[in-house]
């Protein structure tokens, strides 16, 4: 087809099969494509449990948190997470062309890390803070890995995300829209009230936060899913302090840090994170 | 696999299994959500696979605000046990190098349900047509040898036409001829696998570009239901045609009637030629009639 410009383009498709891969692959190329996809398997690493339980044993868990994304994590680590009652007991390494996860032990929500942490008073509730982009062929392994690690008996899922609100498909003007703001998408057997609204058609979630919606939904476990669309990218207390009204949802109420500590974690975190994206002297 | 969404598990033993071949303009899961949406199907499981991009969103085919808040994700299956119909709605691209282990798993699938036969709506790419494609209709048919034997004629019957076979090497030799549906997505794929394995399948495509592709969903579907009569077209899509080109046509001649008296109005020598055209005589002496007319 012929651009505007004159130019001569292949036609974008929506088949998602390119006539290309067609083409029979000689021993070499099936040699690269296997050693890349090696190097793109995930690795999951836990903790061994107490009482010299197995690291392999699945976990019993009554409530897992999962935020994706760096706002969704600077979240939780501001007003839920502390080393006092929480402790790491599991990660996840990956790596694909957007990233690779850091080996560090003490990380900023801008680092690419997947970390598991367990409640030391209530060893059944887990958190999962996920800052690196898991690619589409990597979200299934992972899950498989992660929910194959955890019991699924009175298992109730919370997961937070955010995207940009370019995104959001709305008859309203996108003036008017109260950027950032929270939707919500639950599975069939979850019945606890939504701190907000339910996402509207004919919107959709995409990634890591779609691909465990959609195991808890196949596998009948309670989920819910809290977006948050925003117009900014990067970390933002605005953006994150959008996710505040879950506070006060049931499955985080009784977790939830001294609120005025938290607020000076987040200031501290931000400024800590600016430091480091400063360009300027 | 396909999970039930109860843990019974339906019985597809003799269903007619329908599904999209993600194609050029997705024309063929169009079709698959109007069929879904006209004949209203209860959702009764997923097809759970990794071959599939994640993704999750409510009730696309909502009609009240309780049923609006049902989350769906990239591969469902609906089943309408009435019309021993089932359907696999794909929402959602492969994954890169997914799309073979997808097609094994599906014919697997297909096998152990003991579906009667599948029908594989897909579209092509309207612009690699040959200049005999170009003329009459853009819908095309193929048929698996086993279905071919099973059904005989039936296709002659409705005068459908059969995807032509291109040249293997076009301008070299025209001896050997290969299928070949550009922007079919996996729907080759997916035709030479059943008929290596004896499946019953039939793929019907339509030529098409991207762009608003409802209109040619529509045609695929009304292709499909000359086929299976899933619903009855109380009058025919020529009929329906005409009567509104009359209807249009004399809602035409109506509105420019009524622009009569406002262009007239001040211009009675306007309404006496006009008259004059119209009634195809000289105007008749000042006679009540002509003075009726002359007032209008």
């Amino acid at each position: 087809m012929a651009t505007f410009f004159g130019e001569v383009v292949v036609a974008p498709s929506r088949a998602g099969v390119d006539d290309e891969e067609e083409i029979e692959e000689t021993a070499e190329d099936r040699e690269i494509r296997r050693e890349l996809q090696e190097k793109r398997e995930i690795a999951a690493f836990w903790t061994p449990g107490a009482a010299g339980r197995p690291a392999e044993e699945p976990l019993p868990c009554s409530r897992f948190i999962v935020a994706v994304g760096h706002n969704a994590v600077a979240f939780l680590s501001s007003f839920i997470l502390d080393s006092l009652c929480w402790k790491v007991v599991g990660a996840v390494k990956l790596w694909n062309e957007w990233c690779q996860t850091t080996n560090a032990t003490s990380v900023l929500p801008t680092d690419s890390f997947c970390l598991f942490y367990q409640l030391i008073s209530d060893p059944t509730v887990l958190l999962c803070q996920c800052s690196c982009y898991v690619a589409e062929d990597q979200q299934f392994q992972w899950l498989e890995k992660v929910f194959g690690h955890i019991r699924k008996e009175g298992l109730q899922v919370t997961i937070l995300s955010t995207c940009p609100v370019a995104e959001y498909k709305t008859q309203e003007s996108t003036l008017t829209l109260p950027s950032p703001f929270l939707k919500a998408l639950k599975t069939k057997e979850f019945k606890e009230e939504l701190c907000c609204p339910l996402l509207e058609q004919p919107n959709i979630v995409r990634d890591l936060p779609a691909a465990v919606l959609s195991y808890c939904q196949v596998w009948q476990i309670p989920a819910v899913l809290y977006q948050c669309y925003t117009d900014i990218i990067k970390l933002d207390t605005v953006t994150i302090e959008a996710f505040k009204p879950l506070l006060s949802s049931k499955s985080l109420k009784n977790l939830v840090k001294d609120v005025s500590e938290s607020t000076k974690i987040l200031k501290k975190l931000l400024t800590t994170v600016e430091t480091h994206n400063n360009i300027y002297i | 696999m396909f999970v039930p969404c109860d843990g019974g598990g339906p019985d597809f033993e003799g269903f007619t299994l329908l599904m999209p071949a993600v194609s050029v303009g997705n024309v063929g899961q169009l079709a698959v959500d109007l069929v879904i949406s006209t004949l209203c199907m209860p959702k009764v499981g997923y097809f759970y696979t990794d071959c599939l991009v994640p993704m999750v969103g409510n009730n696309p085919y909502a009609t009240t605000k309780e049923n609006s808040v049902e989350l769906s994700i990239n591969a469902e299956v609906y089943s309408l046990p009435s019309k021993k119909l089932v359907v696999l709605q794909i929402r959602s691209p492969f994954i890169k190098n997914k799309y073979r282990p997808f097609c094994q798993t599906l014919l697997s699938w297909v096998e152990s349900s003991k579906c009667a036969r599948v029908i594989l709506l897909s579209s092509s790419h309207a612009y690699q047509r040959d200049d005999e494609q170009l003329l009459g209709t853009p819908l095309r048919y193929l048929l698996t040898p086993a279905l071919e034997k099973a059904i005989e004629g039936h296709m002659q019957e409705l005068k459908w036409k059969e995807m032509e076979k291109v040249a293997a090497y076009p301008g070299i030799s025209d001896t050997e001829k290969v299928l070949h549906i550009p922007g079919g997505g996996i729907t080759k794929l997916l035709f030479t696998e059943s008929c290596s394995k004896g499946i019953h399948m039939a793929v019907l495509l339509k030529f098409c570009s991207e762009g608003d592709n409802i209109p040619d969903a529509f045609g695929l579907v009304n292709y499909l239901n000359e086929w299976l009569q899933l619903i009855e077209i109380r009058v025919s899509a020529v009929c329906f045609r005409v009567f509104i080109f009359y209807i249009s046509y004399f809602h035409f001649l109506y509105w420019l009637a009524s622009l009569w008296p406002a262009v007239t109005k001040s211009r009675p020598n306007v309404r006496y030629v006009l008259i004059k055209i119209v009634l195809g005589s000289f105007p008749p002496k000042k006679t009540n009639l002509g003075q009726r007319w002359w007032k209008l």
